[in-house]
């Protein structure tokens, strides 16, 4: 019988194994519902609906001549619209995915090609590259040059020297007529 | 404290809430601090003294203020053309950013030349890192305010800067935001928060003066109270010194806020922001100006970054932001890096000079943070940078370790009385 507990201790040993439970139970209730109470408080951070709402752009390629690039407002960010020349197309296609940071063929960064569109807000630091405006500094590239910490975009908009990491990324856009184009 | 010679007044008010016998131990006659300070012990109390100037400051702009997209830079230009000494008060907050920064660095290059973090002062020297981190944070903050293209481009580098963190990063920065860019949301967050942060930095100040007078000020000889000749009281031997001290500092402060008020600012911020347009050349204010060079010197060519493991696991993108952020965060850990027993650099010439070298370095960094990241800019930059860490990493704990130390005086009186003969 020594080695058998006594009612006593039973019901000490089931007290004590009762309140651990009733601990960790009811810490875990208090965790998960203070993490529900922030939640509104983290997530009223985040874009508001009017904000969201503001999504596509529509606009209108006529105007645009052959090596002309136009900077449209899109969510707040500029995007970059390039008309671009056969030349320009060319050099785009002739680069050597070796030769690229982030590898990414000209063709699957156009629908026509020569439109050019893309976000033109530098990956690196979010910074507006020059090249868009004639007389601007298009880079060793031809294409695009950041102004803030040196990073260089060729005529597909690939980053090719600096410290950007991807390329300019490409919106979703689609052709609503030959000259009539809507981002987002 | 004696309360049979205080006024009745104060003799009822001290048996209810202590208050003058706390104030005479905390910088009265009844807090031993060590005699030898020197005026590089200054700096601690003009810390405070921007603080409280920073904070009346802002507060009075605050009630002038707009934190709106299409009135901040407007209502900024109408509190220094028609609010009355509207000038006088925002050239004395914005220059008073400055001083802040020269105080503080001042404070804490005192305390890594004297070894001021060694034990058992390891957490006070933390707490003042966190200070640090969060002045930074607070300026970061303010100088968005104003709305000029500085304030819009210097707000969307730094908060892209987490759009590097793997995987989370675009959803944190849209979190900052409140929007696809910086916007008005934007705008509003930081005016609030940066009303809200200096009382946070006020809560840390409460926190590192108590540790200070847990084991009081450290002293040049780096060496341990002895006796109580080794102190004088706080009053009114240094109360008097921080105050003239404060006089000095005043002047330097003023000569800025009357001669020379945008001397540190940049004139691009007296464009309002525009979305469209990228400043030339986007510099943040001098003061982040070392770190600035430590983010812009990893590029995918840089050799700490190509040549080590770095590249395998990250983009130099995010390498750059981790260096920069290491860079502030390492200096939590000078108290271990540092295994001298000797605190003072007084006592160890190979330490002095690599302290040195080291401030000179950050002054490099300085200069080059505010230069285009072109050519031969960038080759010291980077160079530069992986000076700051090997510094930090390499020399700290090995100086410190080998170097073996000059004799150290028997004394804080030894060395007074050795001093004056």
């Amino acid at each position: 019988m020594s080695d058998t507990a006594t009612p006593e201790q039973t019901a000490e040993i089931d007290d004590q194994s009762k309140r651990d439970f009733l601990f960790v139970t009811t810490a875990a209730v208090g965790a998960v519902g203070t993490a529900m109470a922030a939640w509104p408080f983290i997530d009223q951070m985040n874009p508001a609906a009017d904000t969201l709402a503001l999504s596509t752009t529509e606009v209108d390629l006529e105007p645009i001549e052959v090596g002309q690039s136009i900077t449209v407002v899109w969510r707040g960010k500029p995007v970059f619209i390039r008309h671009r020349s056969a030349e320009e197309i060319a050099t785009a296609n002739e680069v050597s995915s070796a030769d690229l940071i982030d590898p990414e063929a000209d063709s699957e960064r156009v629908q026509k090609a020569q439109w050019l569109i893309m976000v033109g807000v530098c990956t690196h630091l979010g910074c507006i590259p020059l090249g868009n405006k004639a007389g601007e500094s298009k880079g060793e590239f031809g294409g695009w040059f950041c102004p803030c910490h040196g990073s260089h975009y060729d005529t597909s908009g690939r980053i090719r020297k600096g410290p950007a990491p991807t390329n300019l990324p490409v919106p979703e856009y689609s052709f609503l007529s030959e000259s009539k184009v809507k981002i987002g | 404290m004696d309360t049979n010679n205080m006024h009745p007044v104060m003799k009822w008010v001290e048996h209810r809430l202590p208050v003058f016998s706390f104030l005479d131990h905390s910088l009265g006659t009844q807090y031993p601090t060590p005699k030898n300070l020197n005026y590089w012990w200054n700096f601690g109390s003009l810390a405070g003294l921007v603080l409280v100037i920073m904070i009346i400051s802002g507060i009075v702009l605050a009630m002038h203020y707009t934190p709106h997209v299409d009135h901040a830079f407007n209502s900024v230009e109408r509190i220094m053309r028609d609010v009355n000494y509207g000038w006088l008060i925002r050239y004395i907050h914005m220059n008073g950013g400055s001083m802040f920064f020269i105080v503080v660095y001042i404070h804490m290059f005192r305390g890594l030349y004297f070894g001021s973090y060694q034990a058992p002062r390891e957490l006070l020297w933390i707490i003042g890192v966190f200070i640090l981190l969060a002045m930074m944070a607070t300026a970061f903050m303010g100088y968005v305010l104003p709305w000029g293209q500085m304030s819009f481009w210097g707000a969307t580098v730094i908060t892209n800067l987490f759009s590097a963190i793997p995987l989370v990063g675009d959803s944190i920065v849209t979190l900052l935001w409140g929007g696809f860019s910086v916007d008005n949301p934007t705008l509003n967050r930081f005016f609030a928060l940066h009303f809200l942060m200096p009382f946070v930095i006020v809560g840390l100040v409460v926190i590192h003066i108590w540790a200070l007078h847990v084991h009081g000020s450290s002293n040049p000889t780096g060496i341990d109270v002895k006796s109580e000749q080794d102190t004088i009281g706080f009053h009114p031997y240094f109360t008097t010194k921080d105050l003239f001290g404060m006089g000095i500092f005043l002047i330097f402060f003023m000569f800025f806020v009357f001669y020379a008020p945008n001397f540190f600012g940049e004139p691009d911020n007296y464009i309002p922001a525009d979305p469209l347009v990228t400043p030339a050349h986007i510099v943040p204010e001098w003061y982040f100006l070392p770190f600035y060079a430590i983010l812009r010197a990893f590029t995918p060519d840089y050799i700490v970054y190509a040549w080590t493991p770095l590249a395998w696991i990250m983009e130099a993108k995010l390498a750059g932001v981790l260096a920069m952020f290491a860079s502030i965060l390492l200096l939590l850990f000078m108290p271990w890096l540092d295994g001298s027993k000797v605190r003072s650099c007084s006592f160890r010439p190979i330490m002095a000079m690599a302290f040195w070298l080291f401030f000179l370095n950050c002054l490099v960094l300085g200069y080059i943070g505010g230069k285009p990241a072109e050519g031969i800019f960038v080759t010291i930059g980077q160079f530069s940078t992986f000076y700051y860490f090997a510094h930090l990493l390499v020399i700290v704990p090995l100086v410190s370790r080998l170097e073996r130390p000059k004799p150290v005086p028997d004394s804080i009186n030894a060395s007074v009385l050795k001093a004056a003969e």
